[in-house]
């Protein structure tokens, strides 16, 4: 993954989002990890959550709730964001499972403060910037970067390097 | 400083640390079911060439959807079938199955002291033997198949303490959901609880296994119990060779001086069964204040509570009685050995005269795959793990509770506070 993603920003704001809930068990009989994005958090019945409409193609980051991720160790919950285009997902907190398996597949699970994400809600910023090697996140909306807020956020090194070398399996084989 | 007895197994495990925070830990144990595990073999096959780091450290098998439902489970299950005939795996195929966190530890593959990890959030059951257990995702469980390695930030520990003495009616579901309650559903997230005190002293290995599963919805990394005599007594009942289990049970204890980050105690003496009420396991009341509530079906299984002494508990209350007739029960054995106990010793016959459909061992409808799905709008009183929307079920409702309060719910249709009933 390069140092630096950006995109629109979809929010989704609850709290213990469960993997059921990001995918429902009916669609893990599968032995493909591709094709599950049109079944994401299909139960939500999530209202304005269309990937066919346009405005949603550039959507890259998630900004949701504590505790995401809980449950269910499947990773077709990552499978099925990724598959959406999703790369980053921020939040208060996730759970161990969920935040290890989307940076194993290279992708990025950010903890910000309660605080920092309840303002980020109220916000509503359109767009997100993602600096790995500043470990920065940049806000705003419309076309001037500058009328946004920056918040810093903590990123384990060795998460980092799974980011950047995208992902786990590769890692290991290489080292182990 | 003294050590937990995660630490003494995070350190014995140690390969090396990748950065500070992490871990990269040796496996003594990588456990395969059908859901999550074909994607790996795939890209292994594809990517790394079709290979395992050691297939006598491998276990597969096939538990989520057993029989398979249609084409696509089918599959799943073929593709494992035949990974396992090449690489010289053991396979538990459908007729000789079980839920993987039963049938590891009956079949004698879970030893104080190890490291085990499976495509699967439940996995923190085989802690109960003194062992880390952790639930990964499939990335993680192919470089563990691959390379024999899995990686975690070092886990703080939460030893939880329980005193006092239970009250008749009262079993290790309502101790978890009561601690779930207490700690919050990411209360333990990044930490490994380490449980102890008379109560548990007291308990047997099927209800430790209950409580080290639930752990995982306070969010735990892995739950231990320490090994004792009630570890060797389950070895004996199962015929498992472990050599010299007094050397594995002395070493495999914390030090007496060892540092918790965080220290519980909880008095269980007044604790009354447990029912949940929302929709996250967390949200737990007692009975008394939860009786009456109408429900469509009772389910007795799953890996939290499909073992034969829940399905003995279950038989007691439901010996010579018929269910109500509004609504249905399901009763699942965690195992084949369990059902074929549960047949011997006449349990099988009691659910059936009962007016219930006793299964082979599956996950079936915990998760809402099969063996029991719920249809929109309805009410399900089961002692599985998860309450969350629609687990067992598009527009199902779940209340979690133990085997006896579910038996006793299937006698009235509603739920039911089972002193009443036992």
């Amino acid at each position: 993954m390069k140092s630096a993603i950006q995109g629109m920003v979809y929010y989704l704001d609850r709290p213990n989002i469960d993997t059921d809930q990001i995918i429902p068990a009916k669609y893990l009989t599968g032995v493909s990890i591709s094709g599950l994005g049109s079944h994401l958090f299909e139960n939500l019945d999530l209202q304005g959550f269309n990937r066919e409409d346009p405005r949603f193609k550039d959507t890259t980051i998630l900004v949701t709730g504590d505790n995401f991720g809980c449950g269910s160790s499947r990773e077709h919950a990552v499978w099925a964001l990724e598959d959406e285009g999703f790369q980053v997902v921020i939040a208060p907190s996730f759970a161990r499972i969920f935040r290890q398996n989307m940076f194993s597949r290279g992708l990025l699970a950010i903890e910000l403060p309660a605080e920092q994400v309840a303002k980020i809600f109220a916000s509503h910023w359109e767009n997100c910037q993602v600096n790995l090697e500043k470990t920065t996140l940049r806000f705003w909306s419309g076309e001037d970067q500058e009328t946004g807020h920056t918040y810093n956020f903590q990123l384990a090194d060795f998460d980092k390097s799974l980011v950047l070398q995208g992902g786990l399996v590769g890692f290991v084989a290489r080292n182990y | 400083m003294g050590k937990t007895l995660t630490q003494k197994i995070f350190d014995s495990h140690l390969i090396n640390r990748p950065s500070p925070e992490t871990y990269a830990l040796k496996l003594d144990l990588v456990m395969c079911h059908e859901i999550t595990t074909p994607p790996a073999i795939l890209d292994i096959q594809e990517k790394w060439g079709d290979k395992v780091f050691d297939p006598e450290k491998i276990v597969a098998l096939i538990d989520h959807v057993s029989p398979a439902n249609d084409s696509a489970t089918a599959l799943q299950g073929k593709v494992m079938r035949e990974w396992a005939r090449r690489q010289g795996i053991k396979f538990y195929d459908v007729g000789r199955n079980g839920i993987c966190h039963a049938i590891l530890p009956e079949q004698g593959y879970v030893l104080p002291g190890m490291t085990i990890i499976c495509g699967d959030s439940h996995t923190s059951t085989l802690g109960a033997f003194g062992a880390f257990a952790a639930g990964v995702g499939t990335t993680d469980l192919e470089a563990a198949i691959l390379k024999g390695v899995a990686f975690f930030r070092q886990p703080k520990t939460m030893r939880i303490r329980l005193t006092g003495k239970l009250s008749w009616g009262v079993y290790a579901k309502d101790i978890i959901l009561y601690l779930i309650s207490q700690i919050g559903v990411k209360g333990a997230t990044d930490r490994v609880i380490e449980f102890c005190g008379p109560i548990i002293d007291d308990l047997d290995m099927d209800g430790r296994m209950t409580i080290c599963n639930m752990a995982v919805e306070a969010g735990v990394t892995s739950g231990l119990c320490y090994p004792d005599d009630r570890t060797q007594a389950f070895y004996l009942e199962h015929q498992i060779p472990v050599g010299d289990f007094e050397s594995l049970r002395n070493y495999w204890q914390p030090d007496g001086d060892a540092i918790y980050d965080q220290d519980k105690q909880f008095d269980l003496s007044l604790l009354e069964p447990q029912v949940t009420f929302g929709n996250n396991p967390a949200e737990v009341k007692p009975i008394s204040e939860m009786v009456g509530i109408r429900v469509n079906q009772v389910y007795i299984g799953s890996c939290t509570n499909g073992r034969i002494s829940d399905l003995r508990i279950a038989a007691k209350i439901l010996e010579g009685r018929r269910i109500s007739d509004s609504i249905r029960l399901i009763v699942v054995p965690a195992t084949t050995e369990i059902q074929r106990q549960a047949i011997r010793e006449s349990l099988a016959s009691i659910f059936i005269d009962a007016g219930a459909c006793f299964s082979a061992p599956t996950c079936g409808a915990c998760l809402g795959m099969s063996n029991g799905v719920l249809a929109e709008g309805e009410v399900c009183a089961s002692t599985t793990n998860r309450n969350f929307p629609g687990r067992m079920g598009r527009g199902g409702t779940v209340y979690l509770m133990s085997p006896a309060t579910a038996a006793a719910t299937a006698l009235y249709g509603k739920i039911t506070d089972p002193r009443e009933v036992m």
